[in-house]
């Protein structure tokens, strides 16, 4: 009963690194650039939520409406002054440091604006828990909120890049943005519109995470955003499902290494299994191998 | 038009970048100005002497941002309380206190350039630092220079490892012990679960002096389980070994943030428990929107009441409250007393602002083990020379959101 327990804990962990996988993996996928900033979005937009639920007493749909709003605004804000400029750099670490210092300066700001001290993070999920077996395990609204909202983002995410123009200009960018160029794609209106859903996904994300783990600091998207990173990487970065199933297992091997191996070691053991699975498939679990064409 | 975009956005930025030192870069002009005060001292006392606008220069180091800025504030604000009093009942052997607080941020790195800025100001005694891991690594600076440096908060045992520190609160261990004892003794529970940060010397501190006087107390330490730094926002596995295994106590040797958390979870996975912590978990209350019906019954010893009734503790609790709008916690009653006692023992020393750094360290380190001091955390405080406070712990229990002595 235990191990269900345990399991359980370890897809609702794994249910919060996935949303902020969807959205790394989505910026990854289409820009080819990792969006380190995209965990202090997240941060943002949580804050958003709190100070208009807490603050103006606003009801919490329309505080996450406001919040996906202003994060679609920073996160495309961001793309047009930070790395557009940087886009066609000789090296591809320009902007790879960029997004570090993006991240810092959000933390930074926050900082000022709010302050260090904790807040607590009413969670914008109603829901009573779920009790299983007669009370012996418990599924919490979070948890079945954060997945469900999983499942719909990846659905949608994946019918609007195959369905759509839009979502085909973005795959045609991701293969080859010189040639999307000349064949009359607008690269970079297609590129602030990945950021535009990427930025929205982490204000949804920060929603779930700060549901699911209510403490706010200014540093709160950091360490979420590294293991979700890890998760991208762990499914193949640049595949939406892939980033749900990994963000899942991450979860799963995270809880399960705390209740049977060590609660110490579990981070340990979380990056060496993303070194064997590396090892073993390089393009991560469902990463698409890409061949170079001379 | 992107050009300026981006000089604007660098310059934000840089602004940002700086922010986090502002007050060090504030500091650089007095530094400057107090160069040559400062040689003076250490040169040639004599021409000092004639000034009479010698100070004594007591620092402050401690974290008043980041996770456990709550602490550091409250350490600034009530030392900031004691040395203007002290200024205003005509200062320490006749001479003015001057005082400087730097941010640490809870980093160590950050916390030894604090101490080289105010170094550079021209400190003579340091009143630091706020928390265990910094005051660590700054303390061995301070037995380099050979810096009298007294600690109100930092509780490692490490902390006080150089015979130029003292401690005002207690040793971990014995916030261990007397955790252990007070649940023994008074019959609290007699399963216990840990759940601790092992990447902390504070909290691995207090559990393994802890989980020793519990065995030899009798009491059955069902769980034990760890957190690191990086892995601090999923506690279901540790809240879950310590149900299974039947726990009537669960333990929290760790700081109030990841406690308000474990107190979150406990209370959505429907597990109904007592929970026991020491200092760090003073301050929990003072989170912003925090649900207090979540923390109702927590125990924790700390020796410190803010609804104490004696006359000392009633006029620094509204002292405290008319400048800064709340109560103070014990990281603010230990830096008060801090600051007394570093009066108390230059005084008994007869120390002037012209001797040397050096020299002020050795009256101080003689002074502190003959001195007792009547405090806010605890009455006929004395030291022993490795530099451990000796006092006599209160429990407390959250009542009602609010910090209640334990009768």
């Amino acid at each position: 009963m235990s191990f269900i327990s345990y399991l359980i804990n370890g897809i609702s962990l794994g249910s919060v690194y996935a949303i902020i996988a969807l959205g790394y993996t989505m910026v990854y996928g289409i820009a080819k650039m990792l969006n380190f900033a995209h965990g202090d979005i997240i941060m943002v937009g949580s804050y958003v939520i709190f100070c208009l639920m807490s603050g103006t007493g606003m009801s919490p749909l329309v505080s996450v409406i406001l919040s996906i709003v202003c994060c679609t605004a920073l996160g495309i804000t961001v793309e047009a002054i930070a790395y557009r400029p940087l886009r066609g750099a000789a090296s591809p670490l320009a902007v790879l440091i960029t997004a570090i210092g993006v991240s810092y300066f959000l933390q930074n700001t926050a900082l000022l604006i709010f302050g260090a001290n904790t807040k607590q993070f009413t969670s914008v999920i109603k829901m009573e828990p779920i009790q299983l077996f007669s009370g012996q395990v418990t599924v919490t609204g979070e948890t079945l909120v954060t997945i469900v909202c999983c499942l719909i983002i990846m659905i949608v995410l994946l019918t609007f890049i195959n369905k759509t123009k839009a979502g085909q200009a973005m795959l045609a960018v991701s293969e080859d943005q010189g040639a999307a160029k000349l064949m009359g794609i607008n690269v970079n209106g297609t590129i602030s519109l990945t950021f535009a859903i990427g930025s929205g996904l982490a204000a949804i994300a920060g929603m779930l995470l700060c549901s699911s783990y209510p403490s706010l600091t200014p540093y709160t998207g950091s360490m979420p955003g590294i293991k979700a990173f890890v998760a991208a990487v762990f499914g193949g970065i640049g595949s939406i499902p892939g980033a749900f199933v990994g963000g899942i297992i991450l979860g799963i091997i995270e809880i399960m290494s705390k209740a049977y191996i060590s609660s110490q070691l579990s981070d340990a053991i979380v990056f060496m299994v993303l070194i064997i699975v590396l090892l073993v498939k390089p393009t991560g679990l469902m990463g698409k191998k890409i061949q170079e064409k001379v | 038009m992107k050009k300026l975009l981006s000089a604007v956005l660098a310059t934000a930025l840089i602004v940002s970048m700086l922010s986090g030192c502002a007050g060090a870069s504030a500091d650089t002009a007095a530094t400057q100005s107090n160069a040559s005060d400062t040689s003076a001292v250490s040169s040639d006392s004599s021409d000092q002497a004639s000034t009479g606008a010698a100070t004594f220069k007591i620092g402050g180091i401690g974290p008043i941002t980041g996770g456990a800025a709550v602490y550091g504030l409250a350490v600034m604000n009530a030392a900031q309380i004691a040395i203007d009093e002290i200024n205003a009942a005509g200062g320490i052997n006749g001479y003015q206190v001057e005082y400087n607080f730097q941010d640490d941020e809870l980093d160590n790195e950050k916390s030894v350039n604090a101490y080289n800025t105010l170094k550079d100001w021209g400190m003579q005694i340091l009143m630091g630092t706020v928390t265990s891991g910094c005051c660590v690594a700054v303390a061995s600076e301070t037995a380099k220079d050979n810096m009298f440096q007294i600690t109100p908060s930092g509780s490692a045992v490490d902390c006080i490892a150089n015979p130029n520190v003292f401690q005002v609160c207690f040793t971990d261990p014995n916030q261990g012990i007397a955790a252990a004892d007070y649940i023994a003794d008074n019959g609290v529970a007699s399963k216990v679960a840990v759940i601790y940060d092992s990447s902390d010397v504070y909290s691995s501190g207090i559990y393994a002096k802890f989980a020793e006087e519990a065995t030899a107390k009798g009491l059955e330490i069902v769980s034990a389980e760890a957190f690191t730094a990086d892995n601090k926002t999923d506690f279901s596995v540790q809240l879950q070994k310590a149900q299974e295994n039947g726990a009537e106590l669960v333990f929290l040797p760790i700081y109030y943030t990841e406690a308000s958390l474990i107190l979150s979870q406990a209370d959505k996975m429907g597990y109904a428990t007592k929970f026991f912590g020491c200092d760090g978990l003073d301050g929990i209350l003072g989170v912003e929107n925090f649900d207090a019906s979540l923390a109702e019954g927590v125990m924790l010893l700390t020796p410190f009441a803010a609804d104490a009734t004696d006359d000392a503790t009633k006029a620094f609790v509204a002292e405290y409250n008319k400048r800064f709008g709340e109560n103070p916690n014990q990281f603010a009653a230990d830096a008060y007393d801090a600051v007394y006692t570093i009066k108390a023992i230059l005084e008994a020393g007869n120390v002037d602002p012209s001797m040397s750094v050096s020299d002020i360290c050795e009256k101080c380190k003689s002074g502190m083990t003959s001195v007792s001091i009547d405090g806010l955390t605890g009455l006929g405080m004395t030291w022993s020379a490795d530099g451990a406070v000796n006092k006599a712990p209160k429990a407390m229990e959250i009542k009602g959101g609010e910090y209640k002595l334990i009768q």
